[in-house]
């Protein structure tokens, strides 16, 4: 039976099949539904750990205990757990350990471009990557293999258009693969000097192999067409080189690290001239001109962004699609903003009254940075805020600590806040850190964590006490407040920010999207009482809009969380009443 | 099989994911290859989203270009705008006659285009402009636009009408399968 998947949904049901029996992560698009469909099998034990280091260490450590198991991650969360990562490489595995990266070109929500395929290769694991969701089910399956078969770690490397796009998938049956028997085995998984030094041989062994592997796998393979072009490709690429070039010739890679370098060569041989197709870092075009095969890529196609059909029809064949309207009009650009009923708000318009520094940190919270809140002046990586304000503190002096704070997420603290809120209290820092606790992973889709007190799979479990755990670093002044109580919340930040110690604010209230949240019911502008002064205009609440000759409110997005009545002067919002209520 | 590609725009949280997934459905039970690209993440909060929807005997490429879509499904005026030009010259487009203001025209940074409708008619031959709100008002609850625009686009494929009923009837949560219908049945009269 086949059946319409997400490229996520389809690695899922590839990790169900192959039988493997524990699967961690922690969120970040584009990978995040990998995890939420395996957690719907009963069968694989998964989790949400708290930062993707911890993800993998709990696969490696389920791989060595003799189960199949997988980690999941965005491109960014493989920088997190590369300490693990490159050194799982020397201990290899017991159990099949596959590892899924998504990676972002374009960007659509990340904070960088990079290209996966050059960690992985610094690691010294093999890669494969799929280019629809039909790969995406087998080539989970043969990476297990493959895995097991060479004793290493496999990385499953996606691109957003893989794991987000929806494709046929023909499914299979689960494998029964019984738990491997544990030995103890030092000289392979106690990695000190004497061992490591072997075990690097082992690596150099393995990976000549696996190049070999890479000559003789289903995985690459040649389409011969027209031999005038020949297009080397793999992943997403191939399928946009598939609709440009047509009838052309095609080395079609599924494993991109090792390269199939004899499979190359002879495609090479057979074909007139050489296109290397592939978004981001010239990782397969850089490999043929060290052959010595003449190839043309970057020459013509950007190191930036997403690819597509047309682009290559453009940049590589010279045909340009012409305009077929001749409408020219301005069009305004739509960025993201924060829900109507959004907690962040409140503190974010707090912070741009009292005109703080502010660093910043990732998730739904980073969209403080754009106007009208504009109060967010960094977003470096997850946690970053905290270490941020600490080193602005250093090198500027305490009066900055009195005008800055950093600001973070519940699940991004959970992430790596903690180790930094340590660091101010042990190097004598006197920064304010809010934590914005919304009880949930917002940005990512709302994922339970830690401090939420539910697991992935609902079920309610011990919670972080986040009061307790900064008591217990050694912060004293730990302040919890409502964002939605201005004039509280703005008298708790200013004593805090004062102060000659470091001090955290909790801002407790939930995501305005989460299930249980409840409103009063959608509000509007009584026209009599509004003097148009324009304060509300300031929260930048997406339900207040500027008609021009006056203020109203959307009654469709409006969600009457009431923070608007908390900063018109004047009364002016009032209950709509009625069937929009 | 004819190979169609429908492009769906809006603004995130406008319910544009699950048009994208009824509409694939729709064209696996037809016999058809398809491949349905969604956006997740950032932009859902309230940015511009596009979803593609492809289906022929065999769909490489899951995205669609600047003067590839066959039907261009707007569920905001702007983002028709936006969009357009990766409609073909003969596509039908479909347009939910509802504004939202972005950011920069809250603020009163940017101004929101006049006579979006009229300017897209200028062009195209094939425009259909629907009250979809209204309609699903009508049918029981706001949030079933996107069911409405699904119905207008229905009545425009040579996909019998049963077809997307039984589709809409497995694809939605069972408590607003009735509403779900109405709402389809609505813009499938227009
Ligand atoms: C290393 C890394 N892993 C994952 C992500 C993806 N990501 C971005 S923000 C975020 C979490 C946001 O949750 P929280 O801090 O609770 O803030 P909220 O969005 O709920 O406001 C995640 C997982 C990332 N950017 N970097
Ligand atoms: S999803 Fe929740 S936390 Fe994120 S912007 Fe919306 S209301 Fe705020
Ligand atoms: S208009 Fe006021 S009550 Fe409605 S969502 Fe915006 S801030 Fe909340």
């Amino acid at each position: 039976m086949k059946k319409l998947m997400l490229g996520n949904e389809a690695i899922a049901r590839g990790v169900y099949e192959a039988g493997a029996t524990v699967a961690t992560a922690y969120p970040g698009t584009p990978s995040t539904e990998i995890t939420e469909y395996i957690a719907r099998y009963d069968e694989i034990y998964s989790e949400w750990s708290p930062n993707e280091k911890v993800a993998l260490e709990v696969a490696i450590g389920a791989s060595v205990g003799g189960a199949r198991s997988t980690c999941a991650m965005k491109h960014v969360g493989l920088n997190v757990a590369a300490d693990p990562l490159f050194t799982a490489a020397y201990t290899g595995v017991n159990g099949g350990l596959v590892i899924f990266v998504a990676d972002d070109p374009g960007m659509h929500s990340s904070q960088n471009e990079q290209d996966t395929r050059i960690i992985a290769r610094a690691a010294k694991v093999p890669v494969l990557e799929p280019s629809d969701s039909q790969e995406c089910r087998d080539f989970t399956r043969e990476a297990f293999r493959i895995s097991e078969e060479f004793d290493t770690p496999v990385i499953v490397r996606l691109t957003t258009r893989v794991a987000h796009s929806q494709g046929l998938v023909e499914l299979g049956e689960r494998e029964n693969v019984p738990l491997k028997p544990y030995a103890k085995d030092p000289g392979k998984y106690v990695m000190m000097p004497a061992m490591a030094r072997k075990r690097h041989v082992v690596v150099e062994e393995r990976l000549a192999r696996l190049a070999e592997f890479s000559d003789t796998t289903t995985l690459n393979r040649i389409e011969w067409g027209d031999r005038k072009i020949g297009v080397i490709t793999s992943g997403i690429a191939y399928q946009y080189a598939k609709e440009a070039f047509g009838n052309a010739s095609f080395l079609k890679l599924g494993m991109v690290y090792p390269l199939p370098e004899k499979l190359i060569r002879e495609f090479a041989a057979n074909v007139e001239t050489i296109y290397v197709i592939e978004e981001l870092e010239p990782f397969i075009e850089n490999n043929c001109l060290r052959m010595g095969i003449e190839v043309k890529g970057k020459a013509l196609l950007p190191l930036i962004g997403e690819y597509s059909a047309s682009l290559i029809r453009e940049r590589v064949l010279g045909q340009k699609q012409e305009k077929l309207n001749s409408i020219n009009e301005e069009i305004p650009v739509r960025p993201p903003v924060m829900c109507a009923g959004c907690p962040h708000r409140g503190i974010f318009y707090l912070l741009k009254k009292l005109k703080l520094n502010v660093t910043g940190d990732i998730g739904c919270y980073t969209l403080g940075a754009l106007s009208p809140l504009e109060s967010l002046d960094t977003c470096v990586c997850m946690g970053a805020s905290i270490g941020m304000a600490h080193g602005m503190e250093k090198a500027m002096g305490k009066d900055t600590a009195r005008k800055t704070v950093a600001v973070i997420g519940d699940s991004t603290f959970i992430h790596s806040g903690i180790t930094g809120l340590i660091d101010i209290v042990y190097n004598k820092g006197t920064s304010t850190v809010i934590i914005l606790d919304n009880s949930t992973t917002g940005m990512t889709g709302h994922q339970d964590n830690p401090a939420t007190g539910f697991t992935i799979k609902g079920e309610p479990t011990r919670q972080v006490d986040l009061v307790k755990l900064c008591q217990a670093v050694g912060v004293d002044r730990v302040r919890v407040c409502d964002p939605f109580d201005l004039a509280e919340t703005e008298r708790i930040i200013k004593e805090e920010i004062a102060a000659d110690e470091p001090s955290v604010v909790i801002s407790q209230r939930p995501c305005a999207l989460l299930k249980n949240v409840k409103f009063n019911g959608v509000l509007k502008i009584n026209t009599e009482k509004c003097t148009k002064c324009r304060m509300c205009m300031r929260l930048g609440c997406p339900a207040i809009v500027d008609r021009g000759t006056h203020v109203e409110v959307d009654p469709a997005l409006c969600t009457g969380c009431d923070l608007c009545t908390k900063v018109c002067r004047f009364n002016a919002f009032e209950r709509l009443g009625g069937e929009n209520a | 099989m004819r190979s169609t590609s429908i492009m769906i725009v809006g603004v995130g949280g406008q319910g544009t994911l699950l048009t994208s997934r009824i509409l694939g459905n729709v064209g696996i039970s037809t016999g058809a290859d398809v491949k349905v690209s969604e956006v997740h993440g950032m932009s859902q909060r309230g940015g511009s989203v596009v979803t593609y929807v492809k289906m022929g005997e065999k769909v490489n490429s899951p995205i669609i270009e600047k003067g590839e879509a066959d039907i261009l499904l707007c569920f905001e005026e702007l983002e028709a705008l936006r969009w357009i030009d990766y409609a073909k010259k003969d596509a039908s487009i479909i347009i939910n006659t509802q504004r939202i203001d972005p950011m920069p025209v809250i603020t009163g940074k940017a101004k929101y285009p006049e006579n979006i409708i009229e300017k897209i008619k200028a062009e195209y031959q094939n425009v259909a402009a629907v009250p979809a709100l209204e309609l699903a008002k009508a049918a029981g609850s706001i949030k079933a636009v996107n069911v409405v625009m699904i119905g207008v686009l229905a009545k425009r494929t040579e996909i019998p009408e049963d077809t997307w009923i039984d589709v809409i009837r497995k694809t939605v949560k069972p408590q607003f399968v009735d509403i779900n219908i109405e709402a389809f049945r609505k813009g499938y009269a227009l």
